[in-house]
């Protein structure tokens, strides 16, 4: 099975969605947990579930979308280290995108707070309530944020390295806006 | 066995008959707080959130035979509240819910009780907090148990009504204005030697 010339529309919409979805989620993450308590916390921390909820399925869609359909090959001359390397990165960096909302939903679970998507949808709660378990997958959500954070970065930066010292088609195939025609 | 054991022995057995039958008319008054709860359900964001108060104590007398003359106080300790998470039980003690420094007890005193049938009564009374106080209405049914009644039941109260919430908390958009208490009190039945 040989590997296409791009990447298909949908992978292309299915990136920069979760891509914009996990940046603003994160960065709500970041704000909203030093907040004192008042309404407005407590719907910001709503909503930030609901974004974890749609970036959760929008993510086992990218999955399962990635599964079925080949990803363009890697660069003619890329060394075989570095296509070692960005192979383990997006391994990494799907298995966190499944991680850090899941963790997220375990932990609002063990807190007894139910996740209720929307405020129309309830979710399952995974777990019992449990304050020592709720306060340890608090921790968990965290460091896997920002593991998936630092990923994120050497993602970008890889990018970057390939689109401006490479001079390759590594970002401008994802990225159309920048594509030579 | 002679004609006056016979005569013992039957007397013991009528003796018995009684006081099985008096049983039945017992009035259970002993209110067991470590046997029962008072808990709540309010929803948040439209999430339902269970809490529960630790500390409450009161008097019941209760005879089923006679629910006209029941009568039932409950207190309870609102510094004792488990609302959901340690953030939550240090924000609903503040000014703008419960105030617990300044009105640190809820009572609710049941002014009639009325039964349903089917060991359900309705119970009507005055529920005070934070200086307020409103009639309210509950359904509870009545269950012996061993030697002690247990009376179960829910009712919904307005938090608004008794200025609940107050604030930035008084918009029902986050925490919605119904909160649901349940209650399971156990009473022991009364020592019968002394009536």
């Amino acid at each position: 099975m040989s590997h296409p010339a791009s990447y298909t529309r949908t992978a292309i919409a299915l990136h920069w969605l979760v891509a914009i979805a996990l940046v603003a989620t994160f960065g709500v993450g970041l704000y909203m947990s030093g907040l004192a308590l008042s309404p407005a916390k407590l719907k910001i921390y709503s909503w930030h579930k609901w974004a974890g909820v749609t970036i959760f399925t929008l993510v086992l869609f990218r999955l399962v979308w990635r599964v079925t359909h080949r990803p363009p090959a890697p660069p003619v001359g890329m060394p075989a280290w570095q296509q070692r390397a960005a192979e383990l990165a997006h391994c990494l960096l799907y298995a966190l995108m499944v991680a850090v909302p899941l963790s997220g939903w375990l932990m609002s679970s063990a807190k007894g707070f139910q996740t209720v998507y929307f405020g129309v949808l309830p979710l399952p709660d995974l777990l019992a309530k449990n304050k020592e378990l709720g306060d340890a997958l608090t921790l968990v959500h965290k460091w896997l944020n920002f593991t998936l954070a630092g990923l994120v970065v050497i993602h970008v930066g890889a990018a970057l390295k390939h689109h401006f010292f490479d001079r390759d088609n590594v970002l401008a195939r994802m990225l159309p806006l920048i594509r030579k025609p | 066995m002679n004609a006056l054991t016979k005569k013992i022995g039957l007397l013991a057995g009528m003796l018995a008959l009684w006081a099985s039958c008096s049983a039945q008319a017992v009035e259970f008054n002993q209110l067991q707080a470590d046997k029962s709860a008072v808990s709540f359900v309010y929803k948040q964001m439209n999430v339902p959130i269970e809490g529960s108060f630790k500390r409450f104590h009161g008097l019941i007398s209760f005879d089923p035979a006679k629910p006209a003359l029941a009568r039932a106080e409950i207190d309870i300790d609102l510094a004792s509240i488990d609302a959901g998470s340690d953030e939550a039980n240090d924000e609903v003690a503040g000014k703008l819910w419960f105030n617990t420094k300044a009105f640190p007890v809820a009572r609710f005193v049941a002014t009639s009780i009325r039964p349903l049938g089917n060991n359900r009564f309705e119970v009507a009374g005055k529920m005070s907090i934070k200086g307020r106080t409103h009639d309210e209405r509950s359904v509870a049914t009545f269950q012996p148990q061993g030697s002690s009644g247990v009376f179960a039941g829910s009712l919904v109260l307005k938090r608004a009504d008794y200025g609940i919430g107050e604030g930035m908390w008084a918009d029902f958009g986050t925490v919605a204005n119904d909160i649901q208490i349940k209650f399971r009190l156990v009473a022991a039945a009364a020592a019968t030697g002394k009536k």
